[in-house]
């Protein structure tokens, strides 16, 4: 089987995963589009690294992983903190830059 | 599409039904994750995909990340994600129109650009490539091969990585912490406020949640002796979420259609 | 050079007293006056010392310098501030001092009811420093400071009732006019400075016949219009009536005696460029000549005593101007000429002032007549004076203006018959409309407003008149005897040989008495025979009104500067606005409209923040697309 069809899921689901970010307003639903976009990558390396024949792609896909799971960790944080302070998980309440 | 065509065509072995099988699922869930209603749907079909993802990792020869994901991502990061789905409310669902005016055709458009500018560009780059495989490089078992990689020549940022994590975790304990601006009151104090307060009303403590045995959930409030709920014996998070149920659902009345909704 | 360090006290006294009472304010009220006058007279002491000083020496040494200060050095360029007395300054030292101090004691009394008289010294103070600053001077930089304070001088001097909003407009005109001339003498120091590279007298001097002729005509031509600026002088005259909105002793000092006739004393100086320059020396020649007659046709239509007066002063200028473009033949005469006209002009503005106190002010001479009853002294002393610019001998105007007139004729080929005929023909026209003005004030019949009590003037302002009238009397005698100024002046000038005399000196003089005599005679029978109308008649010659317009000369400035002028600046502003303004407004409104273009981008909400990086992202594949196409 082709290993670019691998490529091709995941520059589909890299998408979604942006449409995701930019439509859905729930804060948690977004950082979840996120993680699909790095997830997404991770595929594309996972795939790469086999196509190349070396393990480079994997530590890379590795890497991040843990960046990402860093990232949740902050970001779940920051969500929480706003919704502390807001009462309201939507990404369009934290328009204060604007007033 | 027909380099597509011929592929699908060629799918005999193993690994090419199960793409066949799970790529569709996965996109499908991924789509359907943007268009559900409700967070906690999302962060299920998220899983699912994550799942997957773990599924394609190890088809792939990187059976190391396909344990990894599904440890860490599916088991730790989405379990955080739902943790968190049920601090700030399980229940409430998302109104899916858009209200920044444009912004919806803005992304589509530049979806379907980027989406198909990507494909475009992956099937030019990868065109009459064939895959090398990891078999020579996963000769001394794939967890061995990553380990040799990331300690001897990805080690400097594997250490970067490492502080990162924790720093991560550290600012994540620091936003969690909450800067209490006030003398947070002891038993004792407590105690003697309830009696020597100004009412006895509360002396026995607050009234617990639920009516009668006939449902005692934490949302659902107490039925004073003379019918009213006691607003006092739920949680006070859950009313300011207005995740709070009306007790008269749970009524014996309720059920008996001859008596009207009075209360 | 011999080098005296007692110079500087000249200017110094003046400026002092000047700074005290600008300084000391209403606390100097009633000594003002007295310290004004002593600084002038002191400074007229040091002249008199100096002139003893010069007399003691032999002729090579007799020019003094002194350095103050090192004032501008740029690279090879140095300026410093010096000054040098030599035989021609220290005549401009004397006249101005001595006249100077004879008009302060005059204005004690004159400006007595002035509540602002110690302000009139303190300025009359800064005028005296700053003309002899100008006549002091060693470079043409350090003339250009003085040239420059007389102008502030006379300008707050002409606008001293400024409460009048007509005398205040008259002190702006004669500024700007000024400033015009000033342009022009500011010029000539920059080409001295491009061409030869230095601008003090000395070093022009050397190298003058280093120079190219072209440069040198510049030069002359740019100092003729400086000139002409500060001298009144065609085509820049038109400020000169109008500055006798000034206190009378201002007329008499500044408009009379000393500030006007610096042009006179700017081109004699200048001698080593025009006499290099012939074409500058022409048109200095001719505006002379234009001005002479110029002022003189005025003279004889102006019914206001002090611009009657004025009218003469011009041409009286006139007369030197001419005289100074002859070159060196004429530069002593013109100073000769310039020294008795100092007195007996200022004796005649100091006169008028006399009859204007005993007049309520009065100045239009159609309401005199007769004061010679009331105004003994005033009338004598006035007299002298009239015979003294008639011409009329011994007194001063026939030496000095006969030897114009006679140079004039010498002057060679058709050039000398027309100008020895114009400045006949305009001593022709003085005698007729000074009489005029003898006859209208001090003899007929009275015709006075009825509130008007004539009488003779104070003591203080008398005696003045009286040593003025004395010098308008000696002051030719004393200067031709024995060829005295014209040797006293000679080292400063080249020589030349004389010229073949076209009519002896003798005929001159007959010619020029037969002049005056026809000119005092049109005005005895035009004035004298008839009665005198207490208001200007209205039906007269078409040449009468427009000489009571002071020959168009105002509408000429309008039509010919002002009114293109204006619309020059109405083009200048709108170019201004539309082009200027809206290139700078437009860059501004473009960056103010683009901002808010762009603010709606800056919603605030992060989704759409996060959209634009996805356009982005889908542009930046877009031209990865392209590229690797």
């Amino acid at each position: 089987m082709d290993a670019a069809n691998y490529l091709y899921l995941s520059a589909l689901l890299f998408t979604i995963g942006a449409v995701g970010v930019v439509v859905r307003r729930n804060a948690i639903v977004v950082f979840m589009c996120v993680e699909l976009m790095l997830n997404a990558a991770n595929l594309a390396f996972v795939t790469f690294s086999r196509i190349n024949g070396d393990l480079n792609g994997q530590v890379v896909a590795f890497f991040t992983m843990v960046v990402a799971a860093c990232e949740v960790v902050v970001g779940l944080a920051i969500i929480v903190t706003i919704y502390r302070s807001r009462r309201s998980a939507s990404v369009d309440d934290a328009s204060l830059l604007k007033r | 599409m027909v380099d597509l065509a011929i592929s699908v065509g060629q799918t005999q072995t193993p690994e090419a039904v199960l793409f066949w099988v799970l790529a569709p699922l996965t996109v499908a869930a991924a789509l359907a994750m943007l268009l559900v209603k409700k967070a906690v749907h999302s962060a299920i079909l998220m899983a699912s995909v994550m799942i997957n993802l773990a599924i394609f990792y190890i088809a792939q020869d990187a059976l190391f990340l396909g344990i990894v994901q599904i440890v860490v991502y599916t088991g730790a990061v989405m379990m955080l994600f739902l943790f968190i789905l049920m601090l700030v409310g399980v229940d409430s669902s998302d109104s899916l129109t858009e209200t920044i005016p444009g912004l919806r055709p803005i992304a589509i458009t530049a979806a379907v650009g980027f989406g198909g500018l990507l494909v475009s560009l992956i099937g030019r780059a990868t065109l009459g490539r064939n895959a090398i495989g990891l078999e020579a490089a996963n000769s001394l078992g794939n967890v061995q091969g990553i380990a040799q990689l990331l300690f001897s020549r990805y080690v400097w940022p594997f250490e970067v990585v490492s502080a990162l994590l924790i720093t991560a975790a550290l600012g994540a304990m620091v936003l969690a912490h909450h800067q209490s601006i006030q003398v947070r009151p002891t038993q004792r104090q407590l105690s003697t406020q309830r009696f020597r307060g100004e009412s006895l009303a509360n002396a026995a403590g607050l009234p617990a949640p639920g009516v009668f045995a006939r449902h005692n959930a934490v949302d659902v409030p107490a039925l004073l002796p003379d019918g009213t709920p006691a607003a006092n014996s739920i949680n006070a998070t859950l009313q300011a979420r207005g995740d709070m149920l009306t007790s008269g659902t749970f009524e014996l009345g309720r059920v008996d259609t001859s008596k009207g909704e009075e209360k | 050079m011999t080098t005296s360090n007692s110079l500087v006290y000249l200017i110094a006294l003046p400026l002092l007293g000047a700074t005290i009472l600008l300084l000391a304010g209403r606390r100097a009220d009633k000594w003002g006056h007295i310290l004004g006058t002593l600084m002038s007279a002191s400074s007229f002491a040091v002249g008199l010392y100096q002139l003893s000083l010069m007399l003691g020496r032999s002729t090579e040494e007799r020019p003094v310098g002194q350095k103050l200060f090192e004032w501008i050095s740029v690279g090879s360029f140095k300026v410093d501030a010096g000054l040098l007395l030599d035989q021609l300054s220290i005549c401009f030292v004397l006249l101005i001092t001595g006249v100077g101090t004879l008009i302060h004691i005059y204005s004690i009394s004159y400006m007595s009811h002035d509540k602002d008289r110690r302000r009139f010294f303190a300025y009359l103070n800064l005028f005296i420093a700053a003309m002899l600053l100008l006549v002091l001077g060693d470079s043409y930089l350090n003339l250009y400071v003085g040239w420059e304070g007389v102008g502030l001088a006379s300008y707050l001097l002409i606008g001293f009732w400024n409460q009048k909003p007509a005398y205040a407009t008259a002190s702006k005109k004669a500024f700007v006019m000024n400033r015009v001339g000033d342009m022009g003498l500011s010029l000539a120091i920059m080409i001295a400075f491009a061409t030869v590279g230095t601008v003090s007298f000395a070093g022009i001097k050397e190298q003058a016949d280093q120079t190219s002729t072209a440069a040198l005509t510049a030069m002359g031509i740019m100092l003729l219009v400086a000139a002409a600026g500060k001298s009144a002088q065609f085509p820049l005259q038109a400020w000169l009536g109008d500055a006798m909105a000034g206190p009378t002793p201002v007329s008499a000092l500044i408009h009379a005696a000393t500030m006007v006739t610096a042009g006179v004393y700017l081109i004699t100086r200048s001698n080593f460029i025009f006499d290099a320059a012939p074409t500058a020396q022409l048109l200095v020649v001719i505006v002379g000549a234009i001005t002479l007659l110029f002022g003189a046709l005025i003279g004889t239509a102006k019914d206001d005593i002090k611009k009657a007066l004025a009218a003469s002063t011009m041409s009286q200028i006139g007369y030197m101007i001419l005289c100074a473009g002859l070159g060196p033949v004429g530069y002593a005469f013109a100073i000769m000429h310039l020294l008795t006209h100092g007195f007996f002009k200022a004796g005649m503005f100091l006169g008028a002032g006399s009859v204007m106190h005993g007049m309520n002010d009065e100045v239009n001479m159609r309401k005199y007549g007769a004061l010679r009853k009331f105004m003994p002294i005033t009338f004598i002393t006035f007299g002298l004076g009239y015979l003294a610019i008639l011409g009329v001998p011994p007194f001063a105007g026939f030496y000095s203006k006969d030897m114009i007139i006679e140079t004039a004729f010498n002057a060679g080929g058709i050039k000398g018959i027309i100008l020895g005929l114009v400045t006949l023909l305009g001593a022709g026209i003085t005698a007729f409309y000074m009489t005029r003005v003898m006859i209208l004030t001090f003899t007929g019949k009275a015709r006075w407003d009825e509130e008007a009590h004539p009488h003779e003037s104070p003591l203080l302002m008398w005696i003045p008149m009286a040593i003025l009238a004395i010098g308008s009397v000696s002051s030719g005698y004393l200067l031709s005897r024995g060829d005295a100024l014209v040797n006293w002046l000679a080292p400063l000038f080249e020589h030349e040989e004389h010229h073949e005399e076209l009519l002896a000196p003798i005929v001159v003089s007959a010619m020029a008495l037969v002049m005056v005599a026809i000119g005092v005679a049109i005005a005895f029978y035009k004035y004298s025979r008839q009665e005198v109308a207490a208001v200007a008649p209205e039906s007269v010659s078409v040449l009468t009104k427009i000489a009571r317009q002071d020959l168009m000369q105002d509408r000429f400035n309008e039509a010919v500067i002002m009114r293109p002028g204006q619309q020059l600046t109405k083009v200048l502003v709108k170019t201004d606005k539309a082009v200027i303004d809206g290139a700078v407004r437009g860059v501004g409104r473009l960056a103010m409209n683009s901002g808010s273009a762009l603010r709606g981008v800056q919603s605030g909400f992060v989704r759409s923040y996060a959209a634009l990086i996805f356009v982005g992202a889908t542009l930046l594949i877009g031209a990865i697309w392209v590229v690797v196409q």
